[in-house]
């Protein structure tokens, strides 16, 4: 239920070139959310409105209904007024609920509190094997009717599927709208957008913390790229990378501990090692080519990262604290940006076919590669913390969108944003 | 007012630059004679109307950083796709440059790298640094001090020409020789 409220502090007394930055948006462009492709098989699932729910702001029993949709997994199935109400303390005709073609039922109340509060209280049916599969009770301000829907759908999802679910993280992207640019955190819904900074120059490659808590990214204020850290509690920044020349591509190392950028204080642009507070500079390739978009491997172990070393651009990985470089990719002569999914099995890039960028996934036992959009300019892939998904740029009818496509090519989603272009997306971990 | 905006930011960003003690500030500090963006008023005769002139005269003298027809005048050295070779033609303009800076002790320079948008924007970014240390080599050899450079990477984020055209794409594949104050 804990969210971090993003804020953006312009009393940062220490931040160079304030004032290219903008007080929080007034603007709001929430994220809409279009599903353009669903699984082959969904589970059809029941989710009886809960019992007074109508004392909450609305949405409790529809917000997970269309978090479970969205995922492509799922199919809510239409349920009429029932009386007598229905609720988790009910007994449970599964003949009935077979009747109406559920496989899954959600029942569940919502009661006042003495304090102010309200109890949510629901429960889970597998109406096929006409068994209870457990249920949760929440106790939540009126406030949080969205995390508790979330929350909802979350332990749904995990029981039916057997995957962690994603519908309580939150995602991070740039809004582009005339010469503004904004830096947005929204649930992974979309909803509840806020702009943690806006700027009249470009910011690219956010970055999250491990632990949810700050972002990395490059602000072009200074007339260059710069790195930041943002820490989204109290919309503090500071500067992590200002060396001569560019500082870009910043990624976390899995503990936290340590970031990993690409600088070009030394000439050409190589990675470094860096610790968040800016301290501890170490330089990780000596290449005379350009190596960028380093990203740790789950375990630490490894850094993927994007070098032109072989004549064009390709993904390479090398140990984390430094040492040779193998080569990933071989096919084609345009392979950027890797992301390694959370179990670190495959790896998620873009590809250039036949001028095409497309998001692709190589499973890293098989060797085997598939392109899992039709679209032909993507950018910035993102796995969902689940690894189920990837979020990733693209560009429809000239205008920058969001997509997610999950690894089987099957769900696809569109995020969009009213008069303007959004790009750069990052999925958070998981609420901690 | 968009050009009062820039005045008013590029002097705040000079002042406030630098940040951490290990790391150098963006861009360059000092101030050079030689390189004023100022504005100047000029009383125009007969008409009561007092003018405002953005062209960079400077005490009566065009600045040669200004004068259209002086080779300085021009910045910008174009490549062509997924290159960053200084093409012969761009030459001359460099030597001019590097003349300029080493007559101009004082003077100091941002090199801006440019890619078109396809891509990565990171990978662009690299690129557009490749580009821009191409020219900052090339200056140095010629005889600039490495003081008085720096080259920096836009990448593709800061296009000049909007489009999905080969010519959109040609005029943002692009380094930009900035002296201070105009950047």
């Amino acid at each position: 239920m804990q969210r971090n409220p993003v804020r953006w502090n312009p009393l940062v007394a220490w931040l160079s070139a304030a004032v290219m930055l903008l007080a929080a948006s007034l603007a709001r462009a929430q994220l809409s959310i279009e599903i353009t492709g669903a699984g082959a098989t969904r589970i059809p699932i029941a989710i009886v409105p809960f019992a007074g729910e109508a004392a909450l702001p609305p949405g409790l029993s529809s917000i997970v209904r269309a978090d479970l949709e969205r995922s492509g997994l799922f199919r809510g199935l239409e349920v009429p007024p029932l009386i007598p109400h229905p609720t988790e303390a009910s007994t449970v005709d599964y003949a009935e609920w077979r009747s109406r073609l559920a496989d899954a039922l959600v029942l569940g109340s919502v009661a006042a509190r003495p304090d102010g509060r309200y109890e949510v209280r629901f429960r889970l049916y597998d109406v096929v094997k006409q068994t209870p599969l457990g249920g949760v009770a929440y106790t939540l301000a009126k406030e949080q009717v969205r995390a508790t829907a979330h929350r909802i759908a979350d332990y749904v999802y995990e029981k039916l599927t057997g995957e962690h679910g994603v519908f309580s993280t939150r995602i991070a992207y740039v809004v582009k709208r005339g010469s503004r640019y904004e830096l947005q955190i929204a649930d992974a819904d979309g909803a509840d957008e806020e702009t943690a900074l806006a700027s009249f120059e470009p910011i690219i490659s956010p970055a999250w913390s491990p632990d949810g808590r700050r972002l990395a990214y490059v602000s072009f204020e200074n007339k260059k790229p710069v790195v930041y850290v943002h820490s989204l509690l109290d919309g503090k920044r500071r500067v992590v990378a200002n060396f001569k020349g560019s500082n870009s591509a910043p990624t976390w190392s899995p503990d936290g501990s340590k970031l990993a950028v690409s600088l070009s204080r030394e000439g050409g642009s190589q990675l470094f090692l860096i610790n968040p507070d800016g301290s501890g500079v170490r330089r990780l390739t000596s290449s005379s080519a350009i190596d960028t978009e380093p990203r740790f491997s789950p375990d630490g172990q490894w850094i993927y990262f994007t070098s032109d070393r072989g004549g064009s651009p390709q993904i390479y990985r090398m140990p984390a604290e430094g040492g040779p470089a193998q080569r990933i990719t071989f096919d084609g002569n345009y392979n950027v940006s890797p992301r390694i999914s959370p179990d670190g099995k495959s790896l998620a890039f873009i590809a250039r076919n036949d001028g095409k960028f497309q998001v692709a996934l190589l499973d890293l036992a098989s060797r085997q590669t598939q392109i899992l959009t039709d679209s032909d300019r993507d950018e910035s892939p993102s796995f969902a913390p689940n690894g189920r998904m990837i979020l990733f740029a693209t560009v429809i009818g000239g205008r920058g969108v969001l997509s997610a496509v999950s690894v089987d090519g099957r769900v696809k989603q569109r995020l969009t944003v009213t008069a303007g272009d959004v790009r750069e997306p990052a999925w958070g971990p998981f609420l901690q | 007012m968009r050009a009062m905006w820039i005045l008013a930011l590029t002097a705040l960003l000079a002042a406030c630059a630098g940040t951490t003690s290990e790391q150098s500030p963006a861009g360059v500090e000092d101030r050079s004679p030689s390189a004023g963006a100022g504005a100047q008023s000029n009383a125009v005769e007969g008409k009561g109307v007092t003018g405002v002139d953005l062209t960079g005269k400077q005490g009566g003298m065009l600045s040669p950083l200004k004068d259209p027809s002086n080779i300085l005048s021009k910045r910008s050295i174009y490549y062509d796709f997924d290159k960053y070779e200084i093409k012969d033609e761009y030459k001359p303009l460099v030597e001019a440059h590097a003349r300029y800076l080493r007559e101009h002790t004082d003077a100091k320079m941002l090199i801006q790298g440019n890619t078109d948008e396809r891509g990565s924007r990171e990978y662009n970014v690299a690129l557009g640094q490749r580009r821009a240390d191409g020219v900052k080599s090339m200056l140095k050899l010629l005889g600039a001090r490495e003081d008085q450079m720096e080259a920096v990477s836009l990448g593709e984020e800061k296009p000049k020409a909007q489009g999905t055209s080969e010519e959109a794409y040609a005029q943002n594949r692009r380094s930009d020789m900035l002296y201070q104050g105009e950047y």
